[in-house]
C-alpha cells in the first residue's frame, strides 16, 4: 500500500545559537541579524516521510506558511526528496497565533486532500524554536479532526490502514496503534534527517514560487511597467511549470479559509508586553585554572558553606 | 470592557467573569502528578483575586479518592469524571471531558502542568472551544489591561507570562474574549504550598458520554520509569555541556559529581550529542533548578539554558572559551581546558578541608 504524508514545516530565526554579532549593544537580540533556518525538528518529520515512502511507496507533500522568502525550506525539502512543496503565503494571515495558523494549514491540508489525493499522515515538528508552543500539531488535529499521536521516536509497523508507534511520554515511552488517517508530532531524537542530495540540488535548485518571480522580475526590469512586469513573471512562471519546477503558491481564498478566523482578528492571544532578557556583565572573580587557584576557591565555598 | 455574555460561535464559550479558575489534575496510573498541586496552589491565590471558586477537574478511572488532595492543596471542588475508558490517558478521550464541562460550567481560567501530557491535551481543548492557549508559562498574574488600538478597558486578566524566542524574550499574553484564558505551565516553577488536610471542599460527580471514536489509539505497551534523577532537590548540581566533547568524556562531570556530592546536570548539546540522556537535562526544555552550587562545565550558555539555572545562589563556570556567555550568569569563573580544570577539581575537593578547619584556615 502507497501511503500519501503531509509534511508541515517553519522556517524560523535560528534561535538556539545567538552568537556575539546577533547581540545589541543594549545587550537584547537584534532579530534582524539572526539567519533564517528549516525548523530543526520539522527535518525529523520530514525524513519520518521520506522513510515511510522508501518503505512503502507513496508520495510526500510538504506545506509551509510564510513570507515568499520561507519558498527556501520548500526548495529544502525538495533537495532531500519531497514529491512537491505548498507555499500558503498572505499578508492577511500575518500575526496569527497558534489557533489561526492551525485553521489555515487544516484549510490547507484539506486542499491539498482535495487536489493530490486522500493523505494517510500529516507530519508536524513537535515544536519550533521561534515560540517553543508545540501548540499547531495538536490544534492541527482537532480541526481535520485527526487522532493525534504526538512525540514520535519510532514508526514500529506499519500495515494496511494500520500504524503502530512508539512515542516518548517524558519519563518513558509508550506503543499505541491508530487507524489512518492520523496526525503525528515527531521529536529530535526519532532519527537522523538525510541531508540533500546533490543530484536532487541541481535538479531543483532553479525552483522558484510566482512571489519570489515577482521579485526577481522588480530587480531585472526596475524601469519596465507593471503590466510588462507581470507578463514577464507569467512567462518565467510557465517556463518553470513546464520543466516541473513551479512550487505552487497557495492564499487565503485558495485553501476557502474564512478571514476572520485568520490573521490578527483570528487570534484570541495577543502580545501585550515584550521584554528582552538583557544579559548583564555583572563581572565574576577569575579563578586561575591551576591546582592553587582550584584550591583557593573550594576553600572560599568551604568557608561560606556552599560546601558542607 | 467585552461585552458579557458576547459569543461568536456555537463551539465558543462565553466570557464568564464570574467563571471559577480551573485546574486540570493530571494523573497516570492513579498517581497525581506534583505540577496539579502546584497549580492548586496558584489557583487558589488567583480565584482569591477574582473571588471566584476554584475547582479541579479529575479524569480517570477509580481516582476519585484523590479529590481529597487536591481540596487539601486548594481547591474548593473537585469534577471528578470516572469512566473505564479514562482509565489511560489518552489525548481524544481527556479532549472531549475538558471541553465538555467547559461549555458546561464556563471557568474563566483553565490551567494545565506543562508536562508531556499536559501539552498533548491543553492545546487540542483550546482549539475544540476556540478559545486562546498560552504554552509554558513561568508566571501568572491578574491585572486590568487596555488595549492599546480600541482604548478598552479589560479588567481583570490573566497576564500569562512566558519566555519565546528561544529564551531570548519574555512574552506576556493576554485573551481579551475568546475565553477560557488557558495556559500550561512549567514544573516546579509554582510554589506547591502546604498541604492543610483540614480543608473541606465538594466533589462533584460529572459524566461525559464517551464513545469507541473518542478512544481512537490502542495501548499496546507503556514503561515508565519513576524520574531517577532528582535534579529539583539537588543541593548541588554538576553539570557538563557541549565542550565536554564525548561520551566517554563525561566521566569527569560525573566524577566531579561524586567528589561534590551532587546531581549530574547537562545542557541540551551534551544530551544531544547522546552524552547522557535527556532527564539530566537543566535549562529551558529541561528542568528548570536552583541548588545552592552549580558547576556549568563546557556550558556555552545559550539563553534556554541559563533559564533553567540562573537563580542558582552560585554559579562557577568553567569554559575554554573567555567569551562563552555562561560567564555573565557565573559567580566564579574558569577559562581553561576541562581536561586539566575537571580532575584538579575532583582531587581538591576528595582533599577539602572540613568547614570548621576551613573557616581557621580562612581567617
Amino acid at each position: 500500500m502507497a501511503y500519501h504524508s503531509i509534511v508541515c514545516v517553519k522556517q524560523v530565526p535560528d534561535t538556539a545559537n545567538i552568537t556575539a554579532e546577533a547581540m545589541k549593544d543594549d545587550g537584547t537580540v537584534n532579530r534582524a541579524a539572526l539567519p533564517a533556518i528549516f525548523n530543526p525538528e520539522d527535518l525529523n518529520a520530514l525524513e519520518t516521510a521520506l522513510e515511510i515512502r522508501e518503505r512503502a511507496g507513496g508520495q510526500v507533500t510538504v506545506l509551509t506558511m510564510g513570507p515568499p522568502k520561507a519558498a527556501d525550506v520548500l526548495r529544502d525539502c525538495l533537495f532531500r526528496g519531497a514529491d512537491r512543496a505548498i507555499l500558503l503565503t498572505d499578508r492577511r494571515a500575518a500575526a496569527s497565533d497558534t489557533l489561526a495558523t492551525s485553521y489555515i494549514l487544516a484549510q490547507a491540508i484539506k486542499t491539498i486532500g482535495s487536489v493530490y489525493g486522500k493523505y494517510d499522515f500529516v507530519f508536524c515538528g513537535r515544536q519550533a524554536i521561534d515560540g517553543d508552543t508545540a501548540q499547531v500539531g495538536p490544534q492541527c488535529a482537532e480541526k481535520l479532526d485527526l487522532p493525534q499521536i504526538t512525540y514520535l521516536e519510532q514508526v514500529v509497523r506499519l500495515t494496511g490502514d494500520t500504524v503502530v508507534i512508539k512515542r516518548n511520554v517524558g519519563h518513558g515511552w509508550e506503543i499505541v496503534e491508530a487507524r489512518l488517517p492520523v496526525l503525528v508530532t515527531v521529536t529530535g531524537t526519532a532519527n537522523f534527517p538525510r541531508p540533500p542530495a546533490a543530484k536532487k540540488v541541481m535538479l531543483n535548485k532553479r525552483a522558484r514560487v510566482e512571489a519570489e518571480l515577482a521579485n526577481e522580475v522588480k530587480q531585472a526590469m526596475p524601469d519596465a511597467t507593471d503590466a510588462v512586469r507581470s507578463a514577464e513573471v507569467a512567462r518565467r512562471a510557465e517556463d518553470l511549470r513546464s520543466r516541473g519546477l513551479l512550487i505552487e503558491q497557495w492564499d487565503l481564498d485558495r485553501i476557502g479559509a474564512e478571514l476572520d478566523r485568520c490573521g490578527l482578528s483570528g487570534s484570541p492571544t495577543k502580545v501585550y508586553r515584550v521584554q528582552s532578557i538583557v544579559l548583564t556583565k555583572s563581572g565574576y572573580k577569575e579563578i586561575p585554572p591551576t591546582e592553587a587557584g582550584i584550591r583557593q576557591l573550594i576553600q572560599e565555598l568551604v568557608v561560606d558553606r556552599t560546601l558542607g | 470592557m467585552g461585552a458579557p455574555g458576547k459569543v461568536k460561535a456555537d463551539t465558543m464559550i462565553r466570557v464568564n467573569r464570574q467563571g471559577e479558575v480551573w485546574v486540570f489534575a493530571e494523573q497516570e496510573d492513579g498517581k497525581l502528578n506534583e505540577v496539579s498541586l502546584e497549580l492548586c496552589g496558584k489557583a487558589r491565590k488567583l480565584g482569591d483575586q477574582l473571588g471566584v471558586p476554584v475547582a479541579a477537574v479529575l479524569p480517570g478511572y477509580d481516582v476519585r479518592p484523590l479529590s481529597r488532595r487536591l481540596i487539601a492543596h486548594g481547591v474548593d471542588k473537585v469534577y471528578s469524571v470516572n469512566d473505564e475508558k479514562l482509565r489511560h490517558y489518552q489525548t481524544n478521550s481527556y479532549c472531549k471531558v475538558l471541553a465538555e464541562l467547559a461549555k458546561k460550567y464556563e471557568p474563566q481560567i483553565v490551567l494545565f502542568g506543562a508536562t508531556h501530557l499536559g501539552r498533548d491535551l491543553a492545546p487540542r481543548v483550546a482549539s475544540t472551544v476556540r478559545a486562546g492557549m498560552t504554552a509554558d508559562c513561568t508566571d501568572l498574574q491578574i491585572k486590568d489591561v487596555t488595549d492599546a488600538k480600541t482604548k478598552e478597558v479589560h479588567p481583570n486578566l490573566l497576564l500569562q507570562i512566558r519566555p519565546a524566542f528561544g529564551g531570548n524574550i519574555v512574552a506576556t499574553i493576554v485573551n481579551y474574549d475568546m475565553w477560557p484564558q488557558m495556559a500550561t505551565v512549567r514544573e516546579g516553577v509554582m510554589p506547591m504550598s502546604e498541604p492543610d488536610p483540614k480543608r473541606t471542599g465538594e466533589i462533584i460527580d460529572e459524566q461525559v458520554k464517551l464513545e469507541a471514536k473518542d478512544v481512537p489509539l490502542k495501548l499496546i505497551e507503556r514503561h515508565v520509569e519513576e524520574r531517577k534523577v532528582n535534579l529539583k532537590g539537588a543541593r548541588v548540581i554538576v553539570a557538563g555541556g557541549g565542550g565536554v566533547g564525548s561520551k566517554d568524556n563525561f566521566k569527569l562531570i560525573h566524577e566531579l559529581a561524586g567528589a561534590i556530592g551532587g546531581a549530574v546536570g547537562a545542557s541540551r548539546a551534551a544530551v544531544d550529542g547522546g552524552f547522557i540522556s535527556k532527564d539530566h537535562q537543566v535549562g529551558q526544555t529541561g528542568t528548570t533548578v536552583r541548588p545552592a552550587l552549580y558547576v556549568a562545565c563546557g556550558i556555552s550558555g545559550a539563553v534556554q539554558h541559563r533559564a533553567g539555572m540562573e537563580e542558582s545562589a552560585k554559579i562557577i563556570a568553567i569554559n575554554s572559551d573567555p567569551n562563552a556567555p555562561i560567564f555573565s550568569v557565573a559567580h566564579y569563573g574558569i577559562v581553561g581546558d576541562l581536561n586539566k580544570v575537571l580532575p584538579l577539581m575532583t582531587k581538591s575537593l576528595r582533599e577539602r578541608p572540613q568547614a570548621a578547619e576551613g573557616e581557621t584556615a580562612g581567617a
